[in-house]
């Protein structure tokens, strides 16, 4: 069983802006990691080949710095990993990520291509589905639970409304929830051991892709972005005894019962 | 006027309010046109045209129910392909977003998530609001490819009854779907038991209880029972097993927008705050006066979650049975 793990870098938490320059989300000089819902996919992916073999590749589209989340990926056990990184770049949207990562993952070859549930910078939580899309292949996405037997993935789907049981066979599209598995830390042998595993870096050319990415191709403009006001005159009150009958008193007079 | 997709949420027919949100929202970039996947015989054409749906196309096929997204965003794009409308407005559940993302790609459509508001602008663009990095900004943007794709957060809008309810067209449309769509079987579906509460994702209440709580959730259930709320948890909660998962608000959660929220022994971390920081009114209560979650309340109170919401049902009660 062959799987490739999408992972996506992303600016850590405190990071996340807007460049001034174009609108996009700025990448340049912030402190980047592996997305920790990313973690998720790998821990998933080297559970089902420690049971059943295999090789697990990760790989990222993203900026040099992205080879970041490769090392991390390695780190926790992958295999290999291959890195598509080119200036046309700039600026895509999740139309032409899930482009470039099927026409990577289609040149690795794979029996289950495995993401995670959203990216904790965009979270925009398209991308799996579009892969599936794209490669024509069927997609379990959002598993809080996954079962391999033979060719056959099973996986558990919480959406709000029911718990269901979701089958299919591969080749397919797998995403994985943050209830899914506990991630790995790396040990001192995973450290040690990834830096002689074989890392491949891609260009656009290689994958074949001339248009279709990038900022001008993009379906959408971001056409202004603001920081979220900080909320002011909140009223704090300490509970002396009356905090309850305050907290009702502050309802009533919002005629909020 | 130009025709606008609107893809139904119902249970069993009965429409959610998300529905009607979507419609009103529909209403001022054209003329919707609601999209029902179930049996004819569940429809309530009176239902949408209230809010404004000319035409509701039917679609009913055992694919829609039984597999998972595909068959809905094919069955999309034919409706994309043979009918051209304006755009489409699908609801921002998990499955709404996967549905919309695989209707992007097969109509090369520019697609945009979570909006928290749809106008047509001066270009006639579709434009769009929505908040990222966990509710830290606001965007907005405008759809420039394809036929524009939306998926609207519940509660971003209040819904609005059609000045005249039109008479509502009603037609069956056929489509094939095909074998590729249906290979992600649906093979048991347990439904949620219904525990007599508002859906957390569109309650215009929530009250969440976390790690504060010590487990112990009989004070927040109370209470939100007593303002005929949704109950909510934080991940630290739901990970100690003391509320299920479905209940979690927050970035792998559920996003709500109410018109109150009242978080209750939760400190505010960035991922829990992430999904309810569009919120109309926020109350914290927490014994720890330095919480960031104060750093967001409209009013807070510092003290032990169980005494303080416990006064708080008494005296609203109280006043209630005074005032009847
Ligand atoms: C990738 C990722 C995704 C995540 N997604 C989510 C998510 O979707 N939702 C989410 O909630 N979290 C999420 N988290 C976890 C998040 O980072 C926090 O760990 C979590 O929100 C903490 O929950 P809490 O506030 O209940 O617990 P704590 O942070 O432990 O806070 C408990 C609070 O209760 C107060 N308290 C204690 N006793 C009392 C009392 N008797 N009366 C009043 N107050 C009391 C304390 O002062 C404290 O402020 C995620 C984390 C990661 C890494
Ligand atoms: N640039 C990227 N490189 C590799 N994988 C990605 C990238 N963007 C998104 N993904 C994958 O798609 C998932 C969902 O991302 P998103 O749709 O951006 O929320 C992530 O958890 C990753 O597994």
């Amino acid at each position: 069983m062959n799987i490739v793990v999408c992972v996506k870098y992303v600016p850590a938490a405190a990071d996340r802006t807007f460049s001034a320059v174009d609108n996009t989300v700025d990448r340049a000089d912030v402190d980047g990691m592996l997305c920790e819902l990313d973690e998720h996919a790998v821990e998933e992916a080297l559970r089902i080949t420690e049971a059943d073999g295999g090789e697990v590749t990760v790989v990222t589209v993203g900026p040099e710095e992205a080879a970041d989340a490769i090392a991390r990926g390695l780190r926790m056990g992958a295999h290999r990993g291959v890195h598509i990184v080119d200036d046309a770049l700039h600026g895509s949207d999740a139309a032409a990520t899930s482009l470039v990562l099927a026409a990577a993952v289609r040149k690795t070859g794979y029996d289950i291509v495995l993401c995670g549930m959203a990216s904790t910078d965009g979270g925009m939580g398209v991308v799996p589905a579009m892969l599936a899309e794209r490669l024509g292949v069927p997609q379990l996405t959002l598993a809080s639970q996954v079962t391999v037997e033979g060719g056959t993935v099973t996986i558990r789907r919480e959406s709000s409304t029911a718990t269901e049981h979701i089958e299919a066979s591969g080749p397919l599209v797998l995403s994985v929830t943050d209830r899914s598995n506990e991630p790995r830390y790396p040990s001192f042998k995973g450290i040690m051991a990834a830096k002689k595993k074989p890392v491949e870096t891609w260009s656009l050319a290689d994958l074949g892709i001339a248009s279709e990415v990038g900022l001008e191709a993009a379906g959408t403009t971001v056409s202004a972005f603001a920081a979220r006001p900080a909320r002011t005159g909140g009223q704090i009150v300490s509970d002396e005894g009356e905090g309850g009958a305050r907290l009702a008193e502050y309802l009533v007079a919002q005629k909020l019962v | 006027m130009s025709e606008i997709l609107v893809v139904v949420d119902h249970t069993d027919g009965a429409i959610r309010t998300t529905t009607a949100e979507l419609l009103t929202c529909a209403r001022r970039l054209g003329e919707p046109s609601a999209v029902f996947f179930g049996a004819e015989a569940d429809v309530t054409p009176g239902q949408l045209a209230e809010y404004g749906a000319t035409k509701v196309y039917v679609l009913d096929d055992d694919a829609y129910r039984d597999c998972l997204v595909a068959p809905k965003a094919e069955a999309l794009a034919h409706l994309v392909a043979g009918r051209r409308p304006a755009a489409v407005l699908i609801p921002s559940t998990s499955e709404g977003k996967e549905v919309a993302a695989r209707l992007a790609i097969k109509t090369d459509s520019g697609l945009v998530t979570d909006a928290s508001d749809v106008v047509r602008g001066d270009d006639g663009a579709v434009h769009t609001t929505q908040s990222v990095f966990g509710g830290a900004f606001t965007t907005t943007a405008s759809i420039t490819k394809g036929t524009p794709i939306v998926t609207l957060k519940p509660n971003s809008l209040t819904p609005e009854n059609a000045d005249a309810a039109a008479p509502i067209e009603v037609e069956t449309v056929d489509v094939a779907v095909s074998d590729a769509a249906r290979a992600a079987r649906i093979i048991s579906r347990e439904p949620r038991e219904d525990i007599g509460r508002p859906d957390l994702a569109d309650a215009s209440i929530v009250v969440s209880g976390g790690r504060g709580t010590g487990g112990d959730f009989d004070a927040v259930e109370a209470f939100a029972d007593c303002l005929g709320a949704a109950v909510g948890a934080s991940r630290a909660a739901v990970d100690a097993g003391w509320y299920p998962h479905a209940f979690q608000v927050g970035q792998t959660g559920v996003t709500v927008s109410p018109q109150l929220y009242v978080a209750s022994g939760i400190s505010g971390a960035i991922q829990h705050i992430a999904g309810m920081r569009s919120s109309k009114t926020v109350v914290a209560v927490n014994k720890d006066a330095e919480a960031p979650i104060f750093g967001l309340a409209d009013f807070g109170v510092v003290g032990d979650l169980r005494a303080v919401l416990v006064q708080a049902t008494t005296e609203i009660d109280n006043r209630r049975a005074a005032g009847a």
